[in-house]
């Protein structure tokens, strides 16, 4: 409507048939809208679809889980915990289903849902693919400890028999090491007595020794230790 | 029916006391419905659903309401007037109440045929204001002060131009009790008085636009006495809190609650009155009778409560300026204008 400089007796009659027509026209539309369906959900028996990729609730199937901590560690809220213990080689933890071999333990993986984000950023870096969002959004709970998610299966004593076996493999372990390193100091005593009475030999050594040979594969020579 | 009750009873005092209960029977469910209706009909006209857990429907929901407003706890703030604080739920309601007496429900059926039954609504309804004002001041709170402030101003002003549409009436029929207009304008829908009363055809079609102008002015004028949207700045509750109630609860704030309820049926019931028959049915002697009149004054006000919460949830709230411009700048020029045309008519 151009908007033009009127006469007041013009405007004021205007404003005041105006005010009855917008009123009325006001009237129309909502009269309109009095029988167009409601767009209300009504939730907790109406459930809107969710988006595919939404992300809602963590989910780890624990049979995938090799305790590789990656989830833990790209969680940029910390809410998961994850410790492990390791395998000894008679334990056969199986394998996960994209072929890989378990080697630890995971006697604790708690995820405190409560901290969660819901960013998603662990899902991408779990090499199993056993941690992902699910489309469960109701947990709310009455006491807040109640939203850690305990997913580790092992019942205590079997986390008991894992620990008292790791120790064991442990000590053996460093047992072998000390021995080891025992017999390498006796060892190197020994030749820096040799050395002691015998010094031109000790001269020709390196000379005897043969440079290693990058062709060979190294497993040859770095296996001596063990 | 008084005559009937005091067949039945004896001329004793209960006659009366029935008599003067009846319109309270009649305001319980009418509030409950309205609250029901209001509630609806405001979330279909936004596309919602309202209510729809208690009951089919919700249909219990008033019921649920009303039940936690009994349950409230009934707090007075320290610094509150007392005896005006408690006083002035009870002063709305039975000044909403007194305008009952008059309305002729029925041919049968009028708590008291006044005969200055128009009249005496005017003065009664500003029996309101009063008790308005105490909640306002009692509460000593600026929020409430304002809203009775606002409330005092605004229901002032609008009676002016509703007065004037009252008295264009009362030119036509020549009586002042509301039996004796809707008396006036039965035997049909021609006959009401928005298409020009009961006249030979030259007059009611002089009169039939200014009888139209006339409504509307008493439509509007009413809307803001009873502090509906979009003349609710008395309680314009995202400026003022609640105005008036904010500091009242419980069983006080379902008062005023109820108040205002009534009123609306009792400014619409007016409505049916002056310009709609009353009483009367729309197809003269046909579908007429104590219980047809009854069914029609309460089908007719029950129209105009759904219209008035229909306007109240398409127009937005008026600011105070605007509200006095409409009232003395607007709807009394236009009113004073034709009360004498009006006049003229009816003279002539």
């Amino acid at each position: 409507m151009v908007k033009m400089k009127m006469n007041p007796v013009r405007e004021y009659f205007s404003g005041v048939y105006l005010g009855l027509k917008t009123a009325f026209i006001g009237m129309k539309v909502t009269f309109s809208h009095l029988f167009t369906p409601a767009v209300t959900i009504q939730y907790p028996t109406q459930k809107m679809k969710l988006p595919e990729r939404a992300r809602n609730r963590l989910y780890v199937n624990m049979d995938d889980c090799i305790g590789c901590d990656q989830c833990s560690m790209a969680c940029p809220v910390d809410c998961i915990t994850i410790e492990t213990i390791k395998s000894t080689p008679e334990d056969n933890l199986g394998v996960t289903s994209t072929g890989q071999k378990k080697r630890l333990h995971v006697p604790v993986f708690d995820i405190d849902i409560a901290k969660c984000c819901y960013c998603g950023l662990c899902v991408p870096p779990c090499p199993t693919e056993c941690i992902k969002m699910t489309d469960v959004y109701e947990f709310a709970e009455f006491d807040r400890h109640n939203l850690i998610y305990s997913f580790a299966t092992m019942t205590p004593a079997e986390i008991e028999t894992a620990r008292v076996k790791a120790k064991k493999m442990e000590e053996e372990a460093a047992a072998k090491k000390a021995a080891a390193a025992k017999a390498a100091a006796e060892a190197k005593i020994a030749a820096a007595a040799k050395a002691a009475t015998a010094p031109q030999v000790q001269q020709s050594a390196p000379v005897q020794a043969p440079p290693p040979n990058p062709a060979s594969p190294p497993n040859d020579s770095q296996q001596k230790p063990e | 029916m008084e005559q009937f009750l005091i067949s039945l009873l004896g001329d004793n005092i209960w006659v009366h006391i029935i008599m003067g209960a009846l319109p309270l029977v009649f305001i319980l469910p009418y509030a409950l419905v309205t609250i029901y209706l209001e509630m609806k009909i405001a979330a279909h006209m936004q596309d919602r659903l309202a209510y729809m857990r208690t009951g089919w429907h919700g249909t219990l929901q008033p019921f649920a309401d009303i039940l936690k407003l009994l349950q409230k706890e009934d707090t007075i703030p320290t610094a509150a007037d007392k005896i005006l604080f408690i006083l002035a739920p009870y002063i709305v309601f039975t000044g909403t109440y007194a305008a009952f007496a008059v309305l002729p429900f029925s041919k049968a059926y009028v708590g008291s045929d006044l005969n200055i039954g128009l009249f005496y609504i005017v003065a009664i309804s500003s029996l309101v204001v009063v008790g308005l004002l105490m909640a306002g001041w009692a509460s000593n709170n600026k929020w409430s002060l304002f809203g009775a402030l606002r409330s005092a101003a605004q229901i002032v002003s609008y009676e002016i131009p509703s007065a004037f549409a009252i008295l264009a009436v009362i030119m036509i029929t020549g009586t002042m009790s509301l039996n004796g207009i809707s008396d006036f304008q039965s035997s049909g829908i021609q006959n009401w008085l928005i298409f020009g009363g009961p006249f030979p055809m030259g007059k009611k079609l002089l009169l039939f636009p200014f009888m139209l102008i006339m409504f509307v002015i008493y439509y509007i004028s009413s809307m803001a006495e009873v502090n509906r949207t979009p003349f609710d700045i008395p309680e314009a509750e995202s400026e003022l809190v609640q105005g008036y109630n904010t500091e009242f609860s419980g069983m006080k704030f379902a008062m005023f609650y109820l108040a205002e309820y009534a009123n609306l049926f009792v400014v619409s019931a007016i409505v049916t009155v002056l310009f709609f028959g009353g009483w009367a049915s729309p197809f003269g002697t046909f579908m007429s009778g104590p219980g047809w009149d009854a069914f029609w004054f309460i089908t007719k006000g029950m129209f105009f409560v759904c219209v008035n919460i229909w306007l109240r949830w398409t127009l937005p709230r008026l600011r105070v300026d605007q509200l006095m411009y409409v009232s003395w700048k607007v709807l009394t020029p236009f009113a004073l204008f034709c009360v004498l045309a009006i006049g003229l008519i009816v003279v002539w």
